[in-house]
């Protein structure tokens, strides 16, 4: 499992995803997006605000939900089967920009109760892995205290850890380094460059082309609720064929 | 007063005039404020004092509290006859009050809280349900609900000739107009020393329960307090009836003639005021327990979503334990407010500590100065003791955040 994969391997992908529409009353959020993410990938999806990308990574857990097209996670497509819905929820780990810890519980129940209450596992099992996961993204001496008590850098690494738990095979990232001090986002990119290392298939929404540089296997531009391009990281950022994304680069490049 | 002088000596330097300064008109309001309320109070009791002089009425005086009540009470908890002093009878009264207080509060809770959280679900049937629900009883004077309980629902149950009865003959249970019935043990002489044993047992279970807990904080490791708790007072129930000749007769309730006898028994009128105050109360707190719910920031669920909690272990785990910060202090007003309407009773003849104090009391000795005093006394204390327990719950989950 820690092989460097740049290369996808020659399995089945683990999301399929077929031209997934999605209106919010008479806005149309998505206009048809396609792709398939093969195990170990490591996608990162940018562009303007408004343009979709969010609301496509909230249909893969179905957060969101989508109303034509097709989403299969690991073998399982998204349908109103509401077990389908739980077995995609327990494969797929969730990041989000404003980290949503659950404020009235440790860091530890924050991290054990998911796996404690939905993978059925022992309290002892659960704390144990809990440390383990403390130690990986390194804060394993705050197992104990409240959310509040933590740094914003702190907080997203602990979530980032809640999400661990559960032992997905996907991870998605919404933005997760968008609300942190410039200090701070440091340690959370090297979480996930680590996290990406070992081997974890990630979808990452996220403006950190250093971040994307380094680590993405493929790129996807959204504008409008489409794929505008999509590409090794070579490909968008040294031949970028739309103008589109050539002047959005050139936006978020330019300081 | 102080700083007021000193203040003035001091504003005399500045070039502001008084009446426009925001820190003389800080004091000065107070003062006025004072003076008002002091000039209203002066005032009732001299009228007072005119009045009963005028009236040729006995000076006050309490002494009456230790009188024979001369009147029999058929609600009560503790024995009480015709002969024992009208003191134990307010006691009986307020013990009554609170047997529907305690009852009724946690019942309309519960009831509550299942209504508040219907009414945010996603399901159109059953939100519209809690909705009529709250708007329904939330607009009806809750006399009337007890009033259409006690009348229209618990008169109307079968004649005792005729009781329902639910789990003969283990644990016969008799449903009948004139209240209903159950198996119940009634003291022996051992029954006092058991008492100790039992309220030692409580101790002690408390104590290892403290210690647990202490356990649990240094290693991180919660053990589970709660059933160590119950297993100690068990094991302490159980060993102390075992040792000691049966400290309590157990009798299960018959027909006799026309009457139940034995057992133990819960009136009619109990059930009249607890079923409409309840429903009455249930309405506004499921409301407090909404708003609540909805002041839960909306990603917390995506979260526990996206972790695969079902909806219920969401609402369990997630927003309730949240959602009790904001829901806590309209709990406090709800909960005070229906222990003063449970002086309501008084309509369908539930013998509460008003319904005896100002009903009874008063009518038999005419003193009405000194009863009405006593009834403001006491339901302002049980309201402050209620606010007091609930501040203190409010500060100690506020705090652990």
């Amino acid at each position: 499992m820690d092989c460097n994969s740049a290369s996808p391997l020659s399995e089945e992908p683990v999301i399929i995803c077929r031209d997934v529409q999605k209106w919010f009353g008479n806005f149309h959020a998505l206009k048809g997006i396609s792709m398939e993410v093969m195990p170990q990938e490591v996608i990162v999806i940018f562009g303007p605000s408004g343009s979709g990308k969010s609301t496509f990574i909230r249909t893969i857990n179905r957060l969101e939900e989508h109303q034509s097209g097709q989403i299969i996670v690991d073998g399982i497509e998204l349908t109103h089967d509401v077990r389908n819905i739980e077995r995609v929820r327990m494969e797929t780990g969730m990041v989000f920009q404003q980290f949503n810890l659950f404020p009235h519980l440790t860091v530890m129940q924050n991290i054990t109760y998911a796996p404690i209450y939905n993978r059925k596992w022992r309290r002892t099992e659960a704390e144990k892995v809990a440390m383990e996961l403390l130690e990986r993204v390194g804060i394993p001496e705050q197992a104990e205290k409240y959310p509040g008590q933590l740094s914003g850098g702190q907080q997203q690494r602990v979530a980032i850890a809640r999400a661990l738990a559960m032992q997905p095979k996907i991870m998605l990232f919404d933005e997760p380094t968008s609300a942190l001090d410039p200090e701070m986002i440091k340690e959370v990119l090297d979480v996930m460059i680590e996290l990406a290392e070992s081997g974890m298939t990630m979808i990452v929404i996220t403006h950190e082309m250093g971040f994307a540089r380094a680590v993405a296997d493929r790129l996807f531009f959204f504008d409008e609720g489409l794929v505008v391009e999509s590409g090794t990281p070579e490909e968008i950022f040294n031949y970028p064929k739309e103008e589109r994304t050539k002047r959005f680069l050139a936006q978020i490049l330019s300081h | 007063m102080l700083s007021l002088v000193r203040y003035m000596a001091y504003a005399e330097q500045t070039s502001t005039p008084l009446y426009r300064d925001e820190r003389f008109l800080r004091i000065i309001n107070q003062v006025v404020v004072v003076a008002l309320v002091a000039g209203v109070l002066i005032f009732l009791y001299s009228n007072m004092v005119t009045a009963l002089r005028t009236q040729k009425e006995v000076p006050i005086s309490y002494d009456f509290l230790n009188d024979t009540a001369g009147f029999n009470l058929g609600e009560s908890t503790i024995a009480f006859t015709r002969t024992d002093p009208i003191h134990r009878a307010m006691l009986v009264g307020l013990l009554n009050t609170f047997k529907v207080s305690i009852a009724g509060i946690v019942l309309a809770t519960i009831l509550g809280t299942f209504i508040g959280v219907m009414r945010l679900s996603t399901n159109f049937l059953v939100s519209k349900i809690a909705l009529v629900y709250i708007n329904v009883f939330r607009n009806i004077p809750p006399l009337l609900l007890l009033i259409f309980w006690y009348r229209a629902i618990f008169l109307k149950l079968p004649r005792v000739q005729e009781a329902i009865v639910l789990f003969d003959p283990v644990f016969p249970v008799y449903i009948a107009n004139r209240g209903l019935f159950f198996p119940w043990g009634t003291a022996t002489e051992s029954w006092y020393t058991y008492r100790w044993i039992l309220l030692g047992g409580f101790a002690l279970a408390l104590f290892v329960a403290y210690l647990l807990r202490q356990h649990g904080k240094r290693t991180g490791r919660m053990p589970l307090v709660t059933l160590w708790f119950l297993v100690i007072l068990l094991a302490v129930t159980v060993l102390g009836y075992v040792i000691l000749p049966d400290p309590l007769e157990i009798t299960k309730p018959a027909l006799k003639g026309f009457n139940i006898r034995g057992g133990g028994s819960v009136s009619l009128e109990f059930w009249g005021l607890l079923f409409g105050l309840v429903i009455y109360a249930a309405a506004y707190i499921a409301e407090a327990v909404r708003a609540g719910i909805l002041s839960v920031d909306r990603g917390q669920r995506e979260a526990a979503r996206a972790l695969g909690f079902s909806s219920f272990n969401i609402m369990r785990l997630i927003i309730l334990p949240q959602a009790i910060r904001v829901v806590v202090p309209p709990l406090i007003s709800y909960a005070i407010g229906f222990t003063k309407n449970t002086s309501l009773g008084l309509a369908i003849g539930y013998t509460d500590f008003f319904a005896i104090t100002g009903g009874l009391i008063l009518n038999n000795t005419g003193r009405a100065v000194e009863t009405l005093t006593i009834i403001l006394l006491v339901y302002l204390t049980i309201s402050l003791i209620a606010s007091l327990i609930l501040n203190m719950y409010n500060r100690r989950i506020t705090l652990s955040h």
